[in-house]
């Protein structure tokens, strides 16, 4: 039993991260019946951004400390970063040690202008293309991202450290009942897990108790009548889009402690977001999570020792698996709606 | 001529010509300039390149061009037919004959497969499908899962497959070369015709190539010529409209679809003759995204455009990944100090190493202004240049109505 709930919570990291780029890439299709290949990208962008955070926060003048002398007899020079000299040493050191929850403070100001530039300079004027144009375009502009990032960042992934107050981890199996140290779980990937699971719910809060949220969904629904009433539903949408990146742009950022970012991560979780989406249906919003979260935890069930003992390998395409097997018995995906994207 | 229209012949003998001259045209300067440094692609691994990716793009094309439907894992099937052809090479000889057989018909049956599962969506469905079974196929093949389950190597993972010297070799007669050959004739054996400061290599390995990509070329202006092309294309257009004629689309969907994986499939094949050993890194996904911008970048659903496009991006991959600074700074010899420095700093992330970047800007590029690529843009030229000459003439191309 223990073994069974330590692998549901294995999968539900993954999964969280697959659920949050799946939940901003059907916001997207959703709203503006765009395929955005360069979401992954946006994913990466925000990985990046805590990067930056952590530079940003790690930068220092040089100071000439009197009172302590190298070897040959001159005053040390001490690097000290602004922030230890702004707020004093104790609290420009846990300001550092929070480089990466701190940086949701960089990443949403970004990703939404990111987004907001994305849609007015580029994607608006592919709504009447036809979408393979559509993906090839985003394609292309992935492509173009991830290599602007390797240029700036270089190609080696790069160690953004978690707090280290959340280093180690949390013994759950003492809470549930269980002999203490059979559920052990990584503090961040709960954090990270609870993080996603808040943004979610304020994404689906925004569009279900906000007028602004309901004006979209109508727009979802149908574009055309609400332009109708006088409602400027682009803007509206373009705003979707700037939310969608931020979304994916915070998955990125609260990932990197997991995963080392590196200039080719988002083209990695892109395509099985992809696949996520497929399978929750696409352009439904509780799907695309959903099949996010699903997967994520058949994931983990798949790399379990006994499983791969019985089929080796089966966790790296159990994913790929999953999906045809639904979209051959369930064309629309899980919670697809009729008349969705069924040309 | 060979059952084709006049015009249709005519571009059949200038690919011809261009494929046997090759190694002539694309060696316009001497060896020891400057300029053949870095501009010569008369070598014989790039125009081999040159031909089997354009045979591999010619067969997208049947598919993307005629159908519409765009696959987005295309390098799988590649991968398949390179991983037949060594497996040949390891149990029978170094013959390339089996090898290309047996590449064409297990990407054949691959495809069939894969394409009687992907065409049952279409649109956005058909192409993440696609990459989901080739993400399949490449992870199966990077940890070598085959293998695994029957306790041997079949792919033989992240290593790559090779040929061994342990390895059967049942048909491997006492003098056979042992590199790929065809009957004798060496793959990598290459004439040499040295004339002043020019060099013009002769290579088997390229001109068998060739001849695999003008078949494919051949057969791919009669699919498009055929009432068989003329159905794909009503598909495209208007799919719906097919069925309620009555008529069931699917399985001319499917002969597209495998047709152009035995394409992808043979062009995987001939990589391995040139080269017998391969990876999974071939089925990986960019490499798909690869063959999806050589097509676009040419000209989708036109006869030479493919070719065109597999040709510009790996010339120009192979010239600007060579380029580095020392070299700009040769070429910008001539201007002031200044200028120099500022023109290399500005040029250096697009070179080298930053060949994906110049890449996916000119792939956006070609995506947002020309949608038809680079055919469409000689045609604007064409078109150009006959306005100017008979004010009345309209240009031939028809839209579609749509």
């Amino acid at each position: 039993m223990d073994a069974f709930i330590l692998q549901i919570l294995n999968g539900l990291d993954k999964g969280s991260a697959y659920a949050l780029i799946a939940l901003g890439l059907t916001l997207i299709f959703g709203t503006l019946g765009v395929v955005n290949f360069a979401h992954g990208a946006l994913f990466m962008i925000g990985a990046f951004c805590a990067v930056t955070m952590q530079r940003i926060l790690n930068l220092s003048s040089t100071v000439i400390d009197e009172t302590q002398k190298d070897f040959l007899g001159n005053p040390l020079k001490v690097e000290v970063p602004y922030v230890e000299s702004w707020f004093g040493e104790a609290a420009g050191a846990a300001i550092q040690d929070w480089s990466v929850p701190l940086s949701i403070l960089l990443v949403i100001p970004v990703m939404l202008l990111v987004g907001w530039a994305m849609e007015r300079g580029l994607i608006k004027h592919f709504y009447k293309r036809p979408h393979a144009d559509q993906i090839l375009v985003t394609f292309g502009l992935a492509i173009v991202i991830g290599e602007i990032i390797k240029a700036f960042f270089g190609a080696n992934p790069i160690q953004t450290p978690m707090p280290s107050a959340f280093i180690g981890t949390v013994d759950l199996g003492a809470w549930m009942g269980f002999d203490p140290g059979s559920v052990a779980y990584p503090t961040w990937r709960l954090i990270y897990f609870f993080f996603s699971a808040i943004i979610i719910a304020a994404v689906f809060a925004f569009l279900q108790f906000t007028t602004f949220g309901m004006v979209v969904r109508a727009g979802m629904a149908d574009r055309e009548t609400v332009g109708m009433l006088g409602i400027d539903i682009d803007r509206r949408f373009t705003l979707m889009f700037g939310l969608a990146a931020a979304v994916a742009g915070l998955a990125g950022a609260m990932y990197t402690p997991i995963l080392s970012p590196h200039y080719n991560i988002g083209m990695d979780f892109l395509v099985l977001s992809f696949v996520v989406v497929v399978v929750g249906g696409m352009g439904s919003l509780p799907g695309a999570v959903l099949a996010g979260f699903l997967l994520g935890i058949l994931q983990s069930f798949a790399s379990m020792n006994e499983v791969k003992a019985l089929i080796p390998g089966i966790d790296q395409i159990i994913i790929y698996l999953v999906a045809i097997i639904i979209l051959l018995t369930r064309p629309r995906g899980l919670m697809g709606r009729k008349g969705v994207m069924e040309e | 001529m060979l059952g084709l229209n006049s015009r249709d012949f005519r571009l059949f003998l200038i690919v011809c010509a261009l494929c046997l001259f090759a190694p002539i045209i694309l060696n316009p300067f001497p060896v020891a300039s400057s300029l053949g440094e870095s501009f010569n692609a008369g070598y014989p691994a790039l125009m081999q390149r040159f031909v089997i990716f354009g045979l591999l793009v010619i067969g997208f094309n049947i598919l993307f061009g005629l159908t519409g439907y765009l696959s987005f894992g295309h390098a799988a099937f590649l991968g398949v037919g390179s991983f037949a052809a060594v497996w040949m090479f390891k149990l029978l000889s170094y013959n390339v004959v089996p090898a290309i057989i047996l590449s064409v018909i297990v990407a054949g049956l691959f495809s069939v497969v894969i394409g009687y599962v992907a065409l049952r969506r279409s649109g956005i469905y058909f192409s993440i499908l696609t990459l989901a079974f080739a993400q399949m196929m490449y992870s199966i093949a990077f940890s070598d899962l085959v293998g695994k389950l029957f306790g041997t190597i079949v792919t033989n993972g992240e290593t790559g497959l090779q040929v061994y010297n342990d390895d059967p070799q049942i048909l491997l007669g006492q003098g056979d070369p042992t590199v790929p050959h065809l009957f004798g004739l060496e793959m990598n054996s290459a004439y040499t015709w040295k004339i002043g400061g020019w060099e013009f290599v002769f290579q088997n390995g390229y001109y068998l190539s060739a001849l695999f990509m003008v078949l494919g070329f051949y057969l791919s202006i009669r699919i498009f010529r055929s009432p068989f092309g003329m159905m794909l294309r009503a598909i495209k257009s208007n799919q719906t409209r097919m069925s309620y004629t009555g008529l069931d689309t699917k399985p001319y969907m499917l002969a597209a679809f495998v047709i152009s994986g035995m394409y992808a499939g043979l062009a995987g094949g001939l990589l391995a003759a040139m080269d017998p050993l391969t990876g999974a890194e071939r089925m990986f996904w960019t490499a798909s995204g690869e063959i999806v911008v050589m097509a676009i970048l040419g000209g989708v659903g036109t006869l030479v455009g493919p070719v065109l496009g597999a040709g510009v991006i790996k010339y120009l991959e192979n010239i600007v990944s060579k380029i580095n600074d020392s070299i700009l700074h040769n070429w910008f010899a001539f201007m002031p100090d200044w200028m120099d420095n500022l023109l290399v700093t500005i040029i250096h992330p697009f070179i080298g190493k930053g060949w994906h970047l110049t890449l996916g800007l000119l792939f956006m590029a070609v995506v947002i202004f020309l949608p038809g690529g680079l055919m469409q843009l000689g045609e604007k030229f064409t078109a150009l240049f006959r306005r100017k000459k008979t004010d009345d003439a309209k240009t031939g191309a028809t839209n579609p109505a749509e």
